[in-house]
């Protein structure tokens, strides 16, 4: 709670946002890359046999436009950013309070909630949508070539075979969901950094139960947000 | 060899007063019923065996920690009182220098100095910045390592960071956390210099938490000896080192062993 109380509290340190943004989007790039074509060209390939023994290939790229946009994406960067940005928030606010450093924050009259939370968790609510849009591309891309590459399919084609079964209450979960992800990898990783004790055996715990209280996290959720999602499509 | 100066002190103004201050973390008892003052331009050092509570009392004197009971008045307002904004209003005007000299890892010696001076004065230009970091790193006798990260510094050099940090803000009040601990005894000389070489130029009052008897010799006009939650005796150096009580004899003999 003391977040949204915090958010729009001035002084709103801009420079610190862009910063974490930048640590936690495009230092997430490389692997996000990799993780979701890899992801894209797997998911192709498992699927097909199946379609095929139904003479439904032709669904190949609704199927996979549905399963990446919807959850694939979101879940993967969301699972990949609990891991890599997650662990390093716990880690770094877990050292930084063992060390003292929030407490001479805290005594030179600097907010360290502010200035460290309030940042980072703008940081990765903000990063992780994109990076979960970006990883859906990638991903697309990936089954694309495998597509390309046993049946010569054009781009156009692909596309609109890809986007026709997609809604715009599919699209916009995607992105909700990947918010709340993102809210949520901050939010943990801040959490158990700024309650890390014991030293440096503390510092390795925030950073553990960081990631693994983020992964569980998120799983529930986008069990919850599916289940919204399918509650006012009915409606 | 800096030299105290008593003649700075003003002993009509208490700069900090504590009446009857009691902390306990469960069941363990750490301040028992403290009474304690520092006048204007003082430096009094808190001597005491580890774990009897010295940094508990810098801790709640600068806000970190509330107190249990007790009143705690600095630059004549009541800390525990105070609400966050007051709070962070008094802390421009103290300084703490922390055991691990706890500078940012992530921020070169430059950084380090400029962060708390542009997060609490507005509209300070580049160049401004510039002057006010070069003067205290010059102050401190560290200027050469301005673009050095606190991981490439000694521990010396760590601790002279952290008191250039504090002093950037022109604090009234230095509160160091066992400054020599850790420290060879050239080093220790050096950050005593120090201490009251910051007393002289900045006019500070400070209270130094150590358990070293040359820097509470050295860089004190009175000492405080803190044991079992309470202090036993407080005056000079001599009168608290020429003491009759069993418990400050022992102190000193092991500290002397030592």
């Amino acid at each position: 709670m003391r977040f949204f109380k915090e958010v729009f509290k001035s002084p709103v340190h801009w420079k610190e946002i862009i910063n974490q943004c930048f640590e936690v989007g495009y230092k997430s790039l490389a692997l996000i890359t990799v993780t979701g074509f890899i992801t894209g060209i797997v998911f192709t390939k498992q699927s097909r046999p199946s379609l095929e023994d139904f003479g439904a290939q032709s669904w190949l790229p609704s199927l996979i436009g549905i399963a990446i946009i919807k959850a694939l994406g979101p879940l993967v960067t969301a699972l990949i950013c609990a891991g890599k940005v997650g662990s390093s928030i716990g880690a770094e606010l877990g050292s930084m309070k063992v060390t003292e450093q929030i407490d001479a924050m805290e005594v030179s009259a600097i907010n360290p909630f502010k200035y460290l939370v309030v940042t980072r968790v703008c940081a990765t609510t903000l990063a992780i949508p994109v990076l979960a849009l970006y990883c859906s591309a990638v991903a697309l891309t990936g089954s694309f070539i495998n597509i390309y590459m046993e049946e010569s399919t054009s781009f156009l084609s692909f596309a609109q075979n890809t986007f026709k079964t997609l809604t715009f209450i599919d699209i916009f979960s995607a992105v909700g969901k990947s918010i709340v992800f993102g809210y949520t990898i901050g939010i943990v990783g801040c959490y158990k950094g700024f309650h890390a004790v014991q030293g440096t055996r503390g510092v390795g715990k925030a950073a553990n139960q960081a990631v693994v209280l983020a992964m569980f996290l998120i799983f529930v959720e986008e069990i919850i947000i599916v289940q919204i999602a399918n509650w006012i499509r009915l409606y | 060899m800096e030299q105290l100066n008593e003649h700075i002190i003003d002993k009509s103004e208490s700069v900090i007063s504590i009446h009857g201050l009691y902390k306990s973390f469960d069941e363990l008892h750490v301040l028992t019923g403290v009474d304690f003052n520092v006048f204007k331009g003082e430096n009094v050092a808190v001597l005491g065996k580890s774990g009897t509570g010295k940094s508990v009392l810098i801790k709640i004197i600068a806000g970190l920690l509330k107190p249990d009971r007790g009143e705690v008045i600095v630059l004549g307002k009541h800390v525990d009182k105070l609400d966050p904004k007051e709070l962070d209003a008094l802390r421009l005007h103290i300084g703490f220098s922390f055991q691990s000299s706890a500078l940012y890892d992530s921020m070169n010696v430059y950084q380090n100095l400029a962060f708390p001076l542009t997060m609490n004065v507005k509209n300070l230009s580049k160049k401004e910045v510039d002057v006010a970091v070069n003067e205290t790193l010059d102050a401190v006798g560290l200027l050469d390592k301005i673009k050095q990260m606190p991981a490439d510094l000694s521990g010396g050099q760590r601790k002279r960071i952290g008191i250039a940090r504090t002093l950037i803000l022109k604090p009234q009040i230095m509160l160091y956390d066992e400054p020599t601990s850790g420290l060879d005894p050239v080093t220790s000389a050096e950050i005593n210099e120090l201490i009251i070489k910051v007393q002289k130029q900045y006019n500070t009052s400070s209270v130094i938490i150590t358990h070293d008897l040359t820097c509470a010799k050295t860089t004190s006009n009175r000492i405080a000896m803190l044991l079992d939650g309470k202090f036993l005796k407080m005056g000079t150096f001599e009168e608290v080192f020429e003491s009759d009580n069993e418990q400050l004899k022992s102190f000193f003999n092991y500290n002397f062993i030592q």
